[in-house]
Order: C-alpha cells, then sequence, then structure tokens
C-alpha cells in the first residue's frame, strides 16, 4: 500500500522529558487514519512533527516522500490546530482569501476554492460575518475550511470533532471520507473512543509509544474485545506496553 | 532525515535573503488593515491620541516659542512610542493565538510578513504623523523654520522603528500583558535620555554613553536639528542612517525570533 508519512526511531523531548518515545509508523495514502489516546499522550507533539514545525531529537519522518519540514511540502499539508488558528478580528472570507493567497492559491481560483470549501463545511451564509463572533461549532469548521482549502494531499486534523453537535461530527466524517476517496490522505486525532471505529486504519497511543496500530476490526479481532474502547484498555494493560 | 539533534536542517531554514514576494507581503499587509478597519476604536486611538497629545503639550507650555522647540521632538517621539505597543502586542498576540505557526506551516517567507506588517503600519504612520503635523502647523500654531517635508520624513522613520522595535520586543513577551509593560521597560528609560529632559551633553559620562546606543536620541537629535533651522544637515543624514540601521538590525532580530520549528 503506498504511503503518506512513515517514521523511524522518532524521538522527542522536551525539557528532559521524553513525548514520543522511539515510535515507529506508517500512515496509508488515501486514508482516514486516526490517532487515538488519551490527553498528554503525545498526539499534537506527533502531529506537529508530520507538519514539520515540531524540533525532534532523533530519527526520521518521511512525508509525502520528503523529510518532514521540508519547504516543498508546506503548500501541500493542510493543518488544522487543537485551538482555532483564525483571525478573530476577519470575516471568514477575508480569512480565507488571505491564507488562501499564503497556500499560493493563484487569483482566479481563489474565490471558487473559497466557494468549495464554505460549502464542503455548511458554513454558507457566514461568509461576512467576524469570526470572533461565530459559536464554537462554526469556530471549529472555520479552522477546519483554512485546512482544506488549498486541497492539500494531507491532512493533519489535532481533535477537529471535540465538542461538536453529533449531526455535526456525523457529517464532518462523511466529509472526511469523501476527501480520502477523492485521493487525500487524513490523520486525525481524538481522545473519544467512540470515534475510532469511524477511520480506516488506527493508532493507538498511550504515554508516548504506540499500543497498536491497525484497522479496527483488526483491533477487536486480535484483542477479543466487544468495542474498541476495551481494546484500547486490553492492549493498555498487557506486559509489553508497560514500560522497560 | 538523519537525526537532527540540536539544530535545524539547512533545507528547513528560510535563508534571510529570500527575496520578498510581493504578492504575500501585500496579502499580509491588507490583511493587517483589515483586522485594524473591523477595530475602529484602535484606528481612532492610533489617530487621534497623538494629536490630542499635541494639543496638551501646547496648553501645558503655553508659550509659543517653547512649543516650538518642543513640538518637532514630540512629533518625532509620540509615533515612536505608539507604533511600538501596537506592534509588541499584535505581534504577541499572533504568536499567542496560534496564526503565526500555521503561517509559519504554510509557504509565507518571513520576510513576506515583516515586510507585510512593516508596510501596513508604516501606511498608519504616515496618516497618524500626517494628522500630528497638520493640527500643529495650522491649529496649534507651531513655526518651522524650513520646509515641511524632512519633518515628516523623519517622523515616519521614528514611527517605524518603534514598528521594529515592538516587533522584536514582542518575541520576549509570554502574554499581552507583559507586551504592554515592555513599553515602560523598553521605551521610557530612553525618553529620559533621548535629549528632550535634558540636553545630551549635560548628562554624565555614563548617561551619555548610554544615550549614544539608544536609537531615540536620534531620532530627537535629528528633530532638534530640523527645528534649529537646517532643512538637512549631514547631521540629519547622521540621525537617518542610524535609524534606518536600527530598524533593519531590529527587523532582522525579529526575523531570527521568528521560528518554523518550535519545542
Amino acid at each position: 500500500m503506498p504511503l503518506a508519512a512513515q517514521a523511524s526511531d522518532l524521538v522527542v523531548r522536551r525539557q528532559g522529558h521524553v513525548i514520543l518515545d522511539r515510535l515507529a509508523f506508517t500512515i496509508p495514502r488515501g486514508r482516514v487514519t486516526g490517532l487515538l489516546g488519551p490527553s498528554g499522550c503525545g498526539k499534537t507533539t506527533l502531529m506537529r512533527t508530520l507538519v514539520g514545525v515540531q524540533v525532534i531529537s532523533a530519527g526520521r519522518v518521511e512525508v509525502l516522500g520528503l523529510p518532514a519540514g521540508d519547504p516543498r511540502l508546506r503548500p501541500r499539508i493542510g493543518y488544522a490546530t487543537q485551538d482555532p488558528a483564525v483571525y478573530s478580528d476577519l470575516t471568514l472570507a477575508e480569512n480565507l482569501r488571505y491564507f488562501g493567497t499564503v497556500l499560493g492559491l493563484p487569483r482566479g481560483r481563489l474565490a471558487d476554492a473559497i466557494a468549495r470549501t464554505v460549502a464542503t463545511l455548511d458554513l454558507g451564509g457566514l461568509e461576512h460575518r467576524v469570526v470572533g463572533t461565530f459559536s464554537g461549532g462554526q469556530l471549529a469548521r472555520a479552522d477546519l475550511a483554512v485546512a482544506l482549502l488549498a486541497q492539500p494531499d494531507l491532512l493533519v486534523l489535532d481533535e477537529p470533532t471535540v465538542g461538536l453537535d453529533p449531526v455535526l461530527r456525523r457529517d464532518l466524517w462523511a466529509t472526511f471520507h469523501r476527501l480520502a476517496a477523492g485521493g487525500a490522505t487524513l490523520l486525525v486525532s481524538s481522545h473519544v473512543m467512540d470515534e475510532a471505529a469511524r477511520c480506516d486504519h488506527l493508532l493507538f497511543m498511550r504515554e508516548g509509544r504506540f499500543l497498536a496500530a491497525a484497522s479496527p476490526d483488526e483491533m477487536l479481532a486480535t484483542t477479543g474485545a466487544a468495542s474498541l474502547e476495551s481494546a484500547f484498555l486490553a492492549l493498555a494493560s498487557r506486559p509489553q506496553a508497560a514500560r522497560p | 532525515m538523519t537525526a537532527v539533534a540540536g539544530g535545524t536542517p539547512a533545507s528547513v531554514r528560510a535563508p534571510l535573503t529570500a527575496p520578498v514576494r510581493w504578492r504575500l507581503t501585500w496579502a499580509t499587509a491588507h490583511r493587517v488593515l483589515s483586522q485594524l478597519r473591523h477595530d475602529p476604536r484602535t484606528v481612532v486611538m492610533l489617530i487621534a491620541v497623538p494629536s490630542l497629545l499635541m494639543v496638551l503639550l501646547r496648553y501645558v507650555l503655553d508659550n509659543p516659542v517653547a512649543l516650538n522647540r518642543f513640538a518637532p521632538e514630540f512629533i518625532g517621539v509620540f509615533p515612536f512610542i505608539i507604533m511600538f505597543i501596537v506592534t509588541a502586542v499584535t505581534t504577541q498576540r499572533e504568536r499567542a493565538r496560534g496564526t503565526l505557526e500555521r503561517l509559519m506551516a504554510m509557504p509565507l517567507g518571513k520576510l513576506d510578513l515583516l515586510a507585510g506588517y512593516a508596510i501596513a503600519f508604516g501606511l498608519v504612520a504616515c496618516v497618524q504623523v500626517g494628522v500630528v503635523l497638520l493640527i500643529s502647523l495650522t491649529w496649534l500654531g507651531v513655526q518651522l523654520p524650513g520646509s515641511v517635508v524632512p519633518l515628516l520624513v523623519v517622523a515616519v522613520l521614528d514611527a517605524l522603528l518603534g514598528m521594529s522595535l515592538g516587533l522584536f520586543a514582542s518575541a520576549f513577551a509570554r502574554t499581552e500583558f507583559q507586551a504592554v509593560q515592555f513599553m515602560p521597560a523598553f521605551v521610557l528609560p530612553q525618553a529620559l535620555l533621548c535629549g528632550i529632559v535634558v540636553a545630551r551633553d549635560q548628562m554624565s559620562d555614563l548617561l551619555r554613553w548610554l544615550s549614544d546606543v539608544l536609537p531615540l536620541s536620534y531620532a530627537v537629535d535629528a528633530m532638534q536639528q530640523i527645528s534649529a533651522g537646517a532643512s538637512w544637515s549631514g547631521a540629519v543624514t547622521r540621525d537617518v542612517g542610524v535609524i534606518l540601521g536600527f530598524t533593519v538590525a531590529a527587523l532582522a532580530g525579529g526575523a531570527l525570533t521568528l521560528r518554523r520549528r518550535t519545542h
């Protein structure tokens, strides 16, 4: 299977603490990969590494065939941080026009890209409202809109559905799968286990290490658990998962 | 990529000499000005506060001779101070809200960003200085010995100097509150030592030496030269050179503090 990203022996230390501990992983292309684990387990650091904004201590990380952080990757990766990073004192359209220009969308395609993204995320009618007046769900979608705008090959989305209305969450997951069907690769993090079932491929993470990497069905089959939550618990209590 | 412990690979480091891409620079300037446009109260304060301070100065001094001497110095200092605060807070906010990290993950050069800020705030400074000058020369009756152009040029350069120092200082502020505190910390000592309160040649050696290495001293000196009659002398050229030097150095320092990769 073609890979969108792979890493080996990836170590990130911060102020003497090991955040990522000799990680090795692959992310399949054209799929929705879920990065699941409790808060503070290193999900955000792993995502920042793939995007190329994290200083790493050791290891190799390759994204779309290039070393992570290579300038050529910047227009090809869409990144949405957990806290929305949009200008709250600009309208949605102004935000998208600015980020679209920075992403290198030519003038002629900018309006189309904005219209398409606004429609995808059901933000129609909000284009000319100042983002600071948005509700939490609207703000989260405005943040996602920036990540989707330039139709990137890899989307790295940090807890994109946290705190959203269930209907909206279902629609967003449908959008993620539609993008993957169109050839994009998605890495979506969550600390909520019921989202794991919506992914094609899963990375279970705890305390800076992986517990397992497999599809949801394989996770259930190998652990014999009835739910992915119990599968996570079973994997976390295995002796080989414990620290040396 | 092999292990990169302790450093960033050369391919990731954006060279400081990268050419400014005008479309991105202009988009950034446009974005900063749009942000201001949505915040009319800030715009009113940016434009009105220096003028109100000049009016206050006029009535505090209440003496046309003293006003003619002090007004040009203050026209150089007010925009410097205000631009310092505005830029320090704006940039700190960009760091704190994550938009800077987002931009650094996108194909935007550091110089595109800095030049965009410089253009946007430079335009604001032109308006700010223009209004102060207009009010000073008409309503307040300030008289200049020569043309108004040198005064205008030096005042806008002072505002840009304040902007670039604010940009640099913001890198050392973790909160907006700290960024505001840099005003008294960075700016007030310069205001005391720049030659407005006490002439620089009457200071003790130590203080004059300190004054010599602070940029605001040169801004005030240029204004003093201009208001003393020389429209554009060698001394003014030297002062302008020093102001520009500090501005470029602070912008370069600001670029170094913008990091693509962080811990």
